[in-house]
């Protein structure tokens, strides 16, 4: 195989697993009383980089809603070091959700700030460090993911893939323990993404924060991820859970195999 | 808790000792210490011992980035950081984060934001004109060949620009006829002349405030969500694939709009009209006037052409607020508060042009005697 190819990335290093730290059960993921995955059931460790993984419109983000307490799921419970994030509302739900940044799709980024201005916005609200500590931490962050020279632009002068990028910046503002990313390496130049993909290994390994990452991107899989899901709409539900390289390679399931090789026709059958 | 202990060696180098745990909440509390400590000896070179460091996240990272990029005569070193914390730190160019790369734009010369300003205003009244021009042809085309109309889009905007407004018009049509019936009856009641306040409803309701009110709350209600709705489609660029579809944006979002709007503002202002004789009628029958000799009053002060005066606007007032809420809405630049703007200004210039108009119609009905 060429040294290029995705496929034959090395990935990660295998580290001994943390403690759990979200827990995922009997979960019923849906929208307004309909479930669209039944029965799920999968935690995940302290440093862990875990992926979601699935085709379009296979219960991905719905997951990832629930597990933010954006959405709530038809039933089941989403444990975060014990505590329920499905029954959680008012002060119980805002701690929780301190522990954790999120990434969305789209990026989210206020409009009328700049993008300096969005990534700073977390530490002011959330820190008391002094005013040149805040810009110099958010000015890192951006730096992080190249856009060091766009702190003074607004989200609408920038690209979509830079919009993303500052999201994801923001995101990490405060170091999170857990860090949700719906979709990170999408509208990514390669080269960005793969710098993405080890600005998550290195953040993990050396601070040991969580990664919980929704993505199609298979180089990405390949290069950051240590544990998947792989959910299947058909099943209504998770059809593997594991490395993901040792799933293409060694997976009994067609299905996986045929997902994360992409070959569609093996897919299809 | 991180802790910092300041020692000078006999070499003449400063020490900084670092212990403990750098993240956001303890760092606050070496931060100043640290900076100023180096501060203290500019000339003597420094080493920033962190052995004790046990724990360092985004903001330990930005103490100790800060302190290497201290500008001095001697430079500032890291010793004895744990490599998974040093490899944190040298992700980062400290020169290069100490600059601003992306510095605030001059502001312009006075002289030169007032040119912008003009050539802004000259571009806004091309593009309405323009736009007329657009306008104006497609309801021509419409009017030739009906069937190439989105009739289903019409009725939907019909029943958002007419039914879901009625409500709204009559509260305030209601409050206007009872506002107007109080305020004049007394002082004319000293008179014995209150029957002569159905007259001034009935003029004043039929000639102006009807169609005017109407309109400064279809600007209000509809205008702002025509430009609030091609807005968003403008940023989700609906628009640009309208376009590349070969549809013209003009005869697919704003055609459906002004019809509807031409249709509906016609009726809205009827109602209007009775709901504020009806509000005035029952005002006035707490000065012992029945309704029916108030309506007789308003039958006989009213002629047809003072209704129609009023009526005709509604066509032109109705043609004005879609208009310019659509212009408003293709015109959004990109992004959510640009929507915002977009709505804001279909109000506004809506309401602006509304006032203009009518003071137009005046002096035209003035020198036609009408």
């Amino acid at each position: 195989m060429a040294a290029n190819d995705p496929l034959a990335a090395e990935g990660p290093k295998p580290r001994p697993p943390g403690e759990v730290l979200i827990s995922v059960e009997k979960l019923y993921a849906g929208y307004d009383g309909t479930a669209i995955l039944d029965d799920v059931n999968f935690q995940i460790r302290a440093g862990e980089v875990f992926g979601i993984l699935g085709g379009s419109g296979g219960g991905k983000s719905t997951i990832l809603k629930h597990m933010i307490g954006l959405v709530p799921p038809v039933r089941g419970a989403i444990r975060f070091a014990g505590e329920d994030i499905v029954g959680a509302d008012g002060p119980a739900l805002e701690r929780i959700r301190r522990r954790f940044g999120v990434m969305y799709q789209s990026g989210a980024l206020f409009g009328s700030m700049t993008l300096l201005e969005n990534v700073r916005l977390p530490i002011e609200v959330y820190t008391d460090l002094p005013e040149e500590a805040m810009t110099l931490i958010a000015r890192m962050k951006l730096a992080l993911v190249g856009l060091d020279a766009f702190t003074g632009h607004l989200p609408s002068e920038i690209s979509g893939g830079m919009q993303k990028r500052a999201g994801i910046a923001r995101a990490m503002a405060l170091d999170p323990s857990i860090l949700f990313l719906d979709e990170p390496s999408s509208g990514l130049d390669p080269i960005t993404s793969a710098t993405l993909d080890a600005t998550v290994r290195r953040l993990a390994e050396s601070l040991g924060m969580t990664f919980v990452i929704v993505t199609h991107d298979l180089p990405s899989v390949f290069a950051s991820l240590d544990r998947v899901i792989l959910l299947d709409k058909k099943a209504r539900g998770i059809i593997a859970e594991g490395d993901p390289r040792d799933l293409r390679d060694n997976s009994p399931d067609a299905r996986v195999r045929a997902f994360l090789r992409r070959e569609p026709e093996k897919a299809a059958a | 808790m991180a802790a910092i202990a300041i020692d000078d060696t006999p070499d003449g180098r400063r020490v900084l000792k670092l212990e403990g745990r750098l993240d956001a909440t303890s760092v606050r509390g070496v931060w100043d210490q640290a900076h100023r400590a180096i501060a203290e000896a500019p000339t003597r070179p420094v080493t920033v011992d962190a052995k004790g460091v046990d724990y360092c996240d985004g903001a330990g990272v930005a103490l100790l980035v800060d302190l290497i990029a201290a500008e001095r005569a001697a430079p500032v070193e890291i010793a004895n950081l744990a490599p998974a914390f040093q490899a944190l730190v040298k992700q980062f160019d400290p020169k290069r984060l100490s600059q601003d790369l992306d510095p605030e734009v001059q502001r312009r010369p006075a002289i030169e934001e007032l040119g912008r300003a003009t050539a802004s205003v000259w571009r806004d009244i091309r593009e309405l004109v323009v736009f007329v021009g657009e306008v104006t042809a497609a309801l021509a085309a419409a009017a030739v060949r009906p069937q190439t109309v989105r009739w289903r889009d019409v009725w939907r905007v019909c029943e958002r620009v007419g039914a879901d407004a009625l409500p709204i018009v009559a509260l305030i049509s209601f409050l206007l006829g009872m506002i107007l019936a109080f305020q004049s009856a007394v002082p004319m009641k000293r008179f014995g002349a209150e029957i002569f306040v159905a007259d001034l409803i009935g003029l004043s309701m039929l000639r102006e405030l009807g169609p005017l009110m109407t309109a400064i709350l279809l600007a209000g209600r509809s205008g702002a969500a025509f430009a609030a709705e091609i807005g968003t489609m403008r940023v989700n660029q609906e628009v640009d694939a309208i376009t590349t579809m070969g549809l013209d944006p003009v005869r697919f979002l704003v055609t459906p709009r002004i019809i509807a709007a031409l249709l509906m503002t016609p009726l809205l202002v009827l109602f209007s009209n009775l709901v504020g004789l009806v509000g005035g009628a029952i005002t006035m029958t707490s000065f012992s006037i029945p309704v029916v000799t108030f309506m007789k009053e308003v039958d006989s002060a009213v002629t047809m052409t003072d209704f129609m005066a009023g009526f005709i606007k509604s066509f032109v007032f109705a043609i004005l607020v879609a208009g310019i809420g659509c212009l408003r809405g293709l015109q959004t630049a990109a992004g959510a508060s640009a929507v915002g703007e977009s709505a804001t200004r279909a109000v506004v210039s809506g309401i602006i042009l509304l006032v203009v108009v009518d003071g137009i119609f005046a002096v035209a009905y003035y020198i036609l005697d009408i």
